[in-house]
């Protein structure tokens, strides 16, 4: 499953539970909002993104995972909005039986949102104007 | 024909708007980012610009209809 939402995401993720019987590792990821980027002092960040499109993709990628690496459950959630230093950005939760997989899967997803989906940030940095951070371009 | 193009991040903020419609001639998705980056100046190589036609990834060569949706999505940087 993947979501987009704009609220904090530490709340947000104590609403999910994914316990299994069968599950015995749990990987997750934490994407987190840091004060520096290529020698630049950075304030916040600004995320946007083309919803519809993002969460198309998002949903293809946790399906692959899960698929691929035999996962018992993935989740992906991505925060938008104005993003402050020490908020999280993205998080990744993989489940399996064993953590090997869990890992990969979870490695898998975040890799693969940041090639795919369409979600842009502006760093506000303390020194120079804000801008656009060039990352990915998709491959179609 | 016209078609619906809505802007994103770098793209919005150079043309202040987050979509408009657009009355073109253009027979590709490909044509119609060049002919909107005669008037805006997109400051981004047409090379690493994709695009999304109604909500899917297509390649610059898909054909325009009337009443399409068309997204350029310029690169990404999620996460």
């Amino acid at each position: 499953m993947f979501e987009v939402v704009n609220t904090p995401l530490d709340e947000h993720i104590k609403l999910k539970n994914f316990s299994h019987p069968k599950v015995g590792a749990k990987v997750t990821f934490e994407g987190i909002i840091r004060d520096y980027n290529e020698g630049e002092d950075v304030e916040s960040l600004e995320f946007e993104v083309y919803d519809e499109l993002a969460t198309k993709e998002g949903t293809k990628i946790t399906e692959e995972a899960k698929e691929k690496f035999n996962l018992r459950d993935v989740y992906c959630v991505h925060r938008v909005g104005h993003l402050f230093i020490t908020d999280i950005a993205v998080i990744v939760i993989a489940t399996a039986g064993h953590r090997q997989v869990a890992f990969d899967g979870c490695r898998y997803v975040i890799d693969e949102l940041k090639k795919r989906v369409p979600i842009w940030k502006k760093e506000h940095y303390k020194e120079k104007k804000a801008e656009w951070l060039k990352g990915h371009v998709p491959e179609v | 024909m016209r078609v619906t193009v809505k802007y994103f991040a770098l793209l919005k903020d150079i043309t202040c708007k987050s979509s408009e419609f657009v009355e073109t001639e253009a027979a590709t998705v490909d044509e119609l980012y060049h002919e909107l980056n005669q008037k805006y100046n997109f400051p981004i190589s047409s090379d690493i610009i994709r695009f999304a036609l109604n909500d899917e990834y297509v390649k610059g060569d898909t054909p325009l209809s009337c009443g399409n949706t068309i997204v350029f999505i310029s690169p990404i940087a999620g996460g």
